[in-house]
């Protein structure tokens, strides 16, 4: 039987995320305000004023426009940390490709790998827009001083976890992701334009992954809630700290790289997400999780600080393992990269002669 | 142990016939074929466009948007270059 046949129209909230994706490309199209007027002077200060008058005018900052070294150092901080996240993504799932199990569920997982490894190359494509360097980018993450997501430092143990992390951790990406297609630096609101378009399929074949699942066997549902149990947490934490305890989130909003807290995107996540598990026919591990209609929103317990701290420092389930595998990766491609480019200059030598 | 940068291109691609080719972002890859190659798996899985122009990155020459006097002023000035500045007597039409 098509699983397709009774699924549900549409999954709640989705629809409305893409739409806002849809609404921030529709304003890339227009002609910001205040967009073109060029700095009149090279002093500091005139530059600096021109800045901030393109961001108050919430107009576009583009390449080589002169930017505050701060206002450079969080893009570059953010974006790579989101590079890295997508390129270390591969592996949770890349693990489960051979073993998926019908050949249209291989393809699914291999297209959305592959989507991953292009959302990290568009990202790298904005650093470098910035002045940033991509192989020092690939040494920072490699030497660890540059960090990735949290939840990709956790095991897919199960199919059914290879659906929860994409419905879970992918719904979060979307919530988190959406308003940066809004975000004063141009060439990241473009490419997270094509990265939300691109998300929203992997967030919505998770879902379909599930719900297949949810309605088979006895064994199945099992697998699929505790797959959904084991996701929850981290799904959560990867929201970031408490605004009260972010590091960079303040200064990033008033640029306008961010536009909200992470309390406000974690707690707009839980509100899409619970009418989901419904439908879903699977159960959050919260037992707090419950309607609050004074606030209009649901309340739930917080995910584990301290948990989050630990595992992005270094010490989650699958830290070592993961990032061997992306240098072991790096290193044993460096003959192919190595081949290419004698091969580019040999042939560039011919077509001189 | 040693490592390879390839060079950086920068990709253009037409989204479909009577649009002009729109930059869409950059790759690094090792000579003109492999950039392609790279452009179409990168930036074009979903039909997004019917051709593609990869430059090399070095090979683009740019304005700087904060030079001293602004390279753009001689447009700004002159205004008889728009039809708005010319004031139409009543009556008269299509033009």
């Amino acid at each position: 039987m098509d699983p397709r046949a009774s699924q549900p129209a549409f999954i709640p909230g989705a629809a409305e995320l893409l739409a806002e994706v849809e609404a921030a490309e529709s304003l890339l199209d227009q002609r910001g305000p205040a967009g073109a007027a060029a700095p009149a002077g090279g002093e500091e200060a005139d530059l600096l004023a021109h800045f901030e008058a393109v961001i108050a005018a919430d107009a576009k900052i583009e390449p080589r426009d002169w930017v505050p070294a701060g206002y450079r150092e969080s893009l570059i901080r953010q974006i790579a940390q989101h590079a890295h996240s997508e390129i270390v993504g591969m592996q949770p799932e890349s693990n489960w490709i051979t073993r998926a199990p019908s050949l249209k569920r291989k393809a699914i997982l291999l297209a959305k790998v592959q989507d991953e490894a292009g959302h990290g190359l568009y990202l790298y494509s904005v650093a470098e827009s910035l002045g940033a360097n991509r192989e020092s980018l690939l040494t920072a993450l490699h030497d660890g001083k540059q960090k990735y997501l949290n939840f990709i430092n956790y095991p897919t143990l199960t199919w059914g976890d290879v659906g929860a992390l994409a419905w879970l951790t992918d719904g979060a990406a979307v919530v988190n992701q959406v308003p940066l297609c809004r975000s004063s630096y141009g060439p990241y609101a473009r490419a997270m334009v094509r990265v939300c378009k691109e998300e929203s399929f992997h967030h919505r074949q998770g879902f379909d992954l599930l719900w297949t699942l949810s309605q088979g066997s006895p064994a199945q549902h099992t697998m699929a809630q505790e797959a959904v149990n084991r996701w929850w947490g981290p799904a959560l934490a990867m929201f970031g700290p408490p605004h009260r305890d972010s590091t960079h989130s303040e200064k990033s909003m008033a640029w306008r790289i961010k536009r909200f807290t992470n309390d406000e995107l974690r707690q707009r996540f839980v509100d899409i997400t619970v009418p989901q598990a419904e439908i879903l026919g699977l159960t959050l591990p919260d037992p707090a999780l419950a309607w609050n209609s004074e606030r209009g929103h649901y309340d739930f317990t917080p995910p584990d600080y301290e948990e989050l701290k630990r595992v992005v420092a270094g010490n989650g389930p699958c830290n070592r393992q993961r990032l061997a595998r992306r240098r072991q990766a790096h290193e044993q491609g460096e003959w192919v990269r190595a081949a290419a480019a004698a091969h580019a200059a040999k042939h560039s030598r011919e077509d001189a002669a | 142990m040693s490592q390879t940068e390839w060079p950086l291109w920068e990709v253009f691609i037409r989204a479909r016939r009577g649009l002009g080719h729109l930059h869409v972002g950059s790759l690094r890859a090792a000579d003109t074929t492999m950039a392609l190659q790279h452009a179409r798996d990168l930036y074009t899985r979903r039909g997004e466009g019917v051709s593609i122009w990869v430059v090399p990155t070095d090979a683009i020459g740019a304005s700087s948007p904060d030079e001293k006097d602004p390279l753009f002023d001689p447009a700004m000035d002159k205004v008889y270059r728009l039809p708005s500045y010319y004031r139409m007597p009543e009556g008269a039409e299509r033009l």
